[in-house]
């Protein structure tokens, strides 16, 4: 049952990222983002992560797509022209794209045992106890960003804004 | 996982969504109904008695409605939009607890459940707008986006004051901590949050897409906004998704401010009759909200769009904050 | 049931796939969104972490991605915006002026 949940989402996520690469309309990758987002969340609420997969949705799926979508039809882009400017990555690219997948994932398989299992209800998602975290363990970073966000509103207002 | 309980649980979707498509079509006969009497008319009357039978009259006609394509449009988009639409607006009944063990599924986090649900929803609006390849379509979808996401924030300020109060993520838990009373008044979370209750209950107003806030669809600009391009049952489901919202909203308003299931007198019915009084209450209260809801559309016009915008930024939004922080300091010196 | 380094695998894929993006891709705001596929992969990489070693510390940091991704993505897009106002094209390759 687990596993067969696994592989519908976890290939549900490679494939919306292959479609967002081979799409050539900006609002269709968005859309394929959006698709590998809501088969993430799912993978989180798999791993017992409630509260990311909600704020998954939420903020990723709810409020930064929309906001790219939201880009792209304001700038009415039109499909993406390839030029062939940088031989490099044409030539070099996928090669180099195999070697850094095939490293990473083995040192990554290799690292972790393979007894180690994931299952439903081995680590319960726990809302009250993240939030425990973030605001007393937490709570410098918490601040930090809650700057972050402010300066990030003012950057966007100052850059959007029509010139006088 | 065990066969009865995904019998059950398969069950009670099906109860649910028969009940809920009812109650869609019915509510555009009501809301007729109560806009006819404001407007001073009669609304529908021929279709059975007191045009009862209009919302299967409609049905009929939208069903049978030639489906027509327009040409230019982009397909996949174009027809994914409205069932994108109709499924999010239903899945959030997914968690709505309707009365003590009716619910279909309690989640942990049901409240995080619904509000991802609901910014999920404008996706449908954004991608009709866009994919209709009409500028008509494309104004109301980009007001919708831009529409959606300054309210959702304010839907969401407005529902931490009764988190706090609630102390729990789970639906279930949010009504079972308003039952009681407080002398003669109930534990309802509108007395001590009726700041927060204004906020969002505007704020479902403008999620829904609801005149006065209706931006997206206004006819008398955008002819008739992100569905301009769509007929028959395409723009049937849009239609149903707009009146499901409605739903989800007026029971949002019920079981986070107004109790739930719990009524505001003890009842005295003999037992047996007991387990439909928290039914009852419960529909009660949603149906006076959507009561709430044509009264406005009946009575407001509509707003104007740097209007709705500098209304939701300059003053939801504060008020919203200013209701959470009061919250908060409330709740601290009492503990 | 399913061996943790399953997600961790899954996760190197959607990660490689975000760099690929980000490499071949010429429009801007696809780059940008192959930016946060990258994010994406890295958050559930965290989230598999978390569940292994039975710490809530991974999902606090996947919240911390997220708010600076949203934070990116304000800022990016208004970036963006004033790009194509200047240039009027979304192609990189067409933005590789400083002045005009």
């Amino acid at each position: 049952m687990y596993a067969a949940f696994f592989f519908i989402f976890a290939g549900a996520a490679v494939g919306f990222a292959i479609n967002l690469l081979i799409q050539r309309h900006p609002v269709y990758s968005a859309l394929s983002l959006i698709g590998v987002m809501a088969s993430l969340a799912s993978l989180y609420l798999m791993l017992g992560a409630e509260f990311i997969a909600a704020v998954q949705v939420i903020v990723y799926a709810g409020a930064v797509m929309v906001l790219f979508i939201f880009v792209i039809m304001l700038l009415n882009a039109g499909e993406e022209e390839r030029t062939q400017r940088s031989k490099l990555a044409r030539q070099a690219g996928a090669p180099l794209l195999l070697i850094l997948l095939s490293l990473v994932a083995t040192v990554l398989y290799k690292q972790f045992p393979r007894d180690s299992m994931v299952q439903f209800g081995d680590f319960p998602g726990q809302t009250a106890p993240i939030g425990r975290l973030l605001f007393r363990e937490f709570l410098l970073p918490f601040e930090v960003v809650s700057v972050l966000v402010l300066i990030a509103i003012v950057g966007a207002v100052v850059l959007a804004r029509k010139e006088p | 996982m065990p066969l009865p309980f995904i019998v059950i649980t398969l069950i009670k979707a099906i109860v649910v969504l028969i009940v809920l498509m009812t109650v869609a079509a019915y509510l555009v006969w009501f809301e007729r109904k109560i806009v006819a009497r404001i407007q001073n008319r009669w609304g529908p009357t021929r279709v059975g008695p007191f045009g009862l039978l209009q919302p299967l009259a409609d049905a009929i006609k939208l069903l049978t409605k030639e489906d027509f394509t327009p040409a230019g449009v982009f397909r996949v988009p174009y027809l994914l939009a409205p069932a994108l639409s109709l499924t999010v607006a239903l899945l959030a009944f997914a968690v709505i607890p309707f009365g003590p063990g009716f619910q279909i599924a309690d989640l942990n986090i049901g409240l995080l459940f619904i509000l991802a649900i609901s910014s999920m929803g404008v996706y449908g609006i954004v991608l009709a707008g866009w994919a209709s390849n009409s500028k008509y379509s494309l104004l109301g979808g980009l007001r919708s986006s831009a529409q959606m996401i300054s309210y959702e924030l304010a839907i969401s300020l407005s529902v931490v004051g009764v988190l706090l109060l609630g102390g729990s993520l789970s639906l279930r838990e949010i009504v079972s901590a308003q039952s009681g009373v407080w002398g003669l008044v109930p534990r309802w979370n509108v007395f001590p949050q009726l700041v927060g209750f204004f906020c969002f209950f505007i704020a479902a107003i403008a999620e829904t897409n609801r005149l006065p806030f209706d931006l997206p669809e206004a006819e008398t600009e955008l002819v008739a906004g992100y569905h301009t391009e769509y007929s028959s049952m395409k723009f049937a489901m849009f239609f149903i998704a707009e009146y499901t919202n409605m739903v989800t909203a007026s029971c949002m308003a019920t079981i986070l401010f107004f109790g739930g299931w719990h009524g505001p007198v003890p009842s005295f019915l003999p037992a047996p009759l007991q387990a439909v009084v928290p039914l009852f209450w419960f529909s009660l209260k949603v149906v006076l909200f959507l009561f709430v809801y044509v009264w406005i559309r009946g009575t407001l016009p509509r707003f104007r769009y740097d209007q709705l915008m500098s209304f939701g930024w300059k003053f939801l939004v504060p008020l919203a904050l200013i209701n959470l922080v009061v919250t908060s300091f409330v709740i601290a010196l009492r503990a | 049931m399913v061996p943790i380094s399953y997600f961790l695998v899954l996760a190197a894929i959607l990660f490689v796939l975000g760099v690929a993006g980000f490499l071949f891709k010429r429009n801007i705001v696809t780059i940008f969104m192959s930016i946060e596929l990258m994010l994406n992969a890295v958050n559930l990489t965290f989230v598999a972490l978390s569940y292994h070693l039975r710490e809530l510390n991974g999902q606090i940091f996947v919240f911390f991605v997220m708010v600076v991704a949203a934070a990116e993505a304000a800022v990016g897009l208004a970036i963006i915006i004033t790009v194509f106002k200047h240039r009027e094209s979304l192609n990189v390759d067409n933005v590789d002026l400083m002045k005009l």
